[in-house]
């Protein structure tokens, strides 16, 4: 929605695209395909892709014919992404790619994968140095993909592992072994955006219909509070956003809305569980097959895009103590 | 963020620092400080920020009264500056000049409202009254409108708040108001207590960016195992939420105070659902934040915090105390869990949408 018209984009501002990707939230629609190119890859390429590579890529971005996963964590790199150790080597050719990326969503339907690369070492003084962004197409040869099915049973991490894959000149996005400098401003966006307290709302909303229009005080007393809590982080995330429309890069900001917002969305379905626990009016099977499906994904809602513990360090560099 | 904006917060802060600063004041033997502290509010208009000009105040924006709040909740804010704010907006309402020195607002409650009697007089206890004995005259919502009376005609209980300020149960009993006039518009009690909640939330909000302050400072100051505590991580992470927290409030107390200055600007005579929903989320998570964040505050000092010489204690007894007034979070979740019961599950979200 905000990109360029003439990359296929409506150049509308990031608060109307807030208020659709709240709206599919809510409504707990089946986006993600495409989430990860609007939210992140799309932003990425253009920014530092070739023209030509904009004008290949974005406009099908646009019109839902591709899909982008992210080629960030391996087996002995997560958190730490800058220990990433699959190598990009420069060749005459382009550049060949060995090793293995873990836990990549998607990766299945995915029609390309932005990447992180080892190009050279890491130095002494700078442990980030060395990594450089790449757009894949992951049909290549040279790329195998094998699911990883997870505790709830879906299909959606996989292992992508890369076997003297050949990747072109082109497709280098930003600077060569500079791609920590890259990371900072689109962590603000990847974090604070309305996704990071929705991702369980439905329970919330589903929790107030089986509670009924006359709830005793315990309960009317659980859905106060969740309700004011999930005011207060949808008026933070509104507010992360509307510093970055005005072109901010509100870093800080973003780490305390994914930090608050996460632990909140992943507190809900077990709160949810508590309040109900006496209700057995009415037909609540409904109910319980999405709690179920709640409780199961919770977990990953901490640790995808940034775990609490790397958030609180960013915050408490913010706050001047590290 | 104006220019007046600015010049309002430099005022309150600067009186504050020079005349109310919270270390001064805590070593204080005696409260000699309290007259030139008031003196100084009141020359400079900030008590009466939100009476229009023509009725005495300094007509300033409902905004920038929020704005007075969380600054003196930052300096833990010990003289009935807050009420005298919230009882002049009553009088304005009423169309009451404000009578110079402080006042303090005296609640009924919804199902019991204090009652004007045949012969003019007035009835009844208020409970828990902040500042009931350091003010000159009390506010109070009747039946018959809004009634101004002179302390010196009531019955003052001696008491304290959690935070020792003045706090105590007032008897009227048989008291004749000076004046008692009718708010426009069927203004009532619930819209009263909005607006005492908000209140509360803006100094809540103050006094947790303050706390966090100290907490980094110290952190960063005191050396334990050979280094400053800042440098562990357990200590990191447990500021790092207090910094949370204090986000949360700063962030709830001013949509809640935004919301109250676009209803007032609008000149809607009651509040409608969504201030309802701003200001019961903010005293609710403000006063969630601050049962947090005030633990991970003493957490961080340690046992010196724990002492009365210490300044910390001045601000988050005071935060307690805040906590309690005008509904605390419980009272208001029942209120505001009840209201979106009501309104059916598939009004959640619009509601939440349209702020």
């Amino acid at each position: 929605m905000t990109w360029p018209k003439k990359y296929g984009g409506q150049e509308r501002s990031f608060l109307d695209r807030y208020v659709v990707t709240e709206e599919f939230r809510v409504a707990n629609a089946p986006v993600r395909a495409h989430f990860t190119a609007d939210r992140q890859s799309g932003p990425v390429l253009l920014k530092y892709a070739a023209d030509e590579i904009k004008k290949d890529v974005l406009p099908r971005i646009t019109r839902g014919e591709c899909c982008f996963c992210i080629g960030m964590s391996e087996p002995n790199s997560g958190s730490d992404l800058f220990a990433a150790s699959t190598k990009a080597t420069k060749t005459d050719e382009g550049w060949r790619v060995n090793g293995t990326k873990l836990w990549t969503s998607n990766a299945h339907h995915a029609d390309y994968m932005i990447g992180l690369f080892r190009t050279s070492p890491s130095t002494e003084e700078n442990h980030r140095h060395g990594l450089t962004n790449f757009l894949v197409d992951i049909t290549l040869p040279g790329i195998s993909i094998s699911p990883v099915h997870n505790m709830a049973g879906l299909h959606e991490f996989n292992e992508v592992v890369f076997d003297d894959c050949l990747v072109p000149n082109n497709h280098v996005l930003g600077e060569i072994n500079g791609a920590w400098k890259q990371a900072t401003s689109e962590l603000a966006y990847e974090r604070s955006g309305p996704e990071r307290f929705l991702e369980t709302f439905y329970i919330l909303t589903e929790m107030v219909r089986t509670l009924g229009t006359e709830p005793d005080n315990r309960s009317a007393e659980g859905i106060g509070r969740l309700v004011a809590q999930a005011h207060t982080l949808r008026r933070m995330s509104v507010s992360v956003n509307g510093m970055l429309q005005a072109g901010m890069e509100p870093v800080l900001e973003g780490a305390i809305v994914k930090d608050m917002g996460t632990v909140w969305e992943q507190a809900l379905p077990r709160k949810a569980r508590d309040l109900t626990a006496f209700t057995d009016i009415g037909n609540r099977t409904n109910f319980d097959r999405l709690l179920r499906y709640a409780i199961h994904i919770a977990p990953k809602l901490t640790i995808q895009g940034g775990t609490t513990e790397v958030l609180r360090s960013i915050i408490a560099r913010g706050l001047g103590l590290r | 963020m104006t220019e007046t904006d600015d010049i309002i917060i430099d005022t309150t802060a600067r009186i504050f620092s020079e005349l109310g600063d919270p270390q001064t004041l805590n070593n204080a033997c005696d409260d000699t400080w309290q007259q030139p502290l008031w003196t100084a509010l009141a020359d400079s208009g900030l008590t009466r920020a939100w009476v229009p000009e023509d009725q005495g105040g300094a007509g300033a924006e409902i905004t920038d009264g929020f704005d007075i709040l969380v600054t003196a909740g930052r300096y833990a804010v010990a003289v009935p500056l807050a009420e005298t704010l919230l009882a002049g907006w009553l009088l304005a309402k009423a169309g009451i000049m404000m009578p110079d020195g402080p006042l303090s607002v005296a609640m009924g409650n919804a199902d019991n409202p204090f009652r004007i009697n045949s012969n003019g007089s007035l009835s009844g206890t208020a409970k828990v009254v902040p500042f009931a004995g350091d003010v000159d005259h009390f506010t109070v919502l009747t039946d018959k409108g809004v009634a101004l009376v002179k302390a010196s005609d009531c019955n003052i209980e001696t008491g304290v708040s959690m935070a020792g300020d003045a706090m105590s149960d007032v008897t009227f009993d048989g008291v004749t108001p000076s004046t008692v006039a009718v708010v426009p518009g069927g203004f009532g009690i619930k819209d009263l207590m909005l607006m005492g909640a908000a209140i509360r939330s803006a100094q809540m909000a103050g006094g947790l960016q303050a706390i966090l302050d100290l907490a980094v400072d110290y952190a960063k100051e005191r050396v334990a195992f050979g280094r400053p505590i800042s440098k562990f991580q357990a200590v990191q992470h447990n500021l790092a939420r207090l910094g949370g927290e204090t986000a949360v409030a700063v962030a709830a107390a001013g949509s809640a105070a935004d919301a109250i200055a676009n209803a007032e600007g609008a000149n809607a005579q009651q509040f409608d659902q969504a201030v309802f929903l701003e200001v019961a989320a903010a005293k609710i998570r403000t006063g969630e934040a601050v049962g947090d964040g005030t633990a991970i505050a003493h957490q961080t000092f340690g046992a010196i915090g724990f002492t009365s010489e210490h300044v910390l204690q001045r601000h988050t007894r005071r935060l307690w105390a805040w906590r309690d007034d005008y509904g605390s979070e419980s009272e208001w979740a029942v209120r505001l869990g009840e209201m979106i019961a009501t309104n059916g599950a598939d009004e959640l979200w619009p509601l939440l949408a349209s702020r």
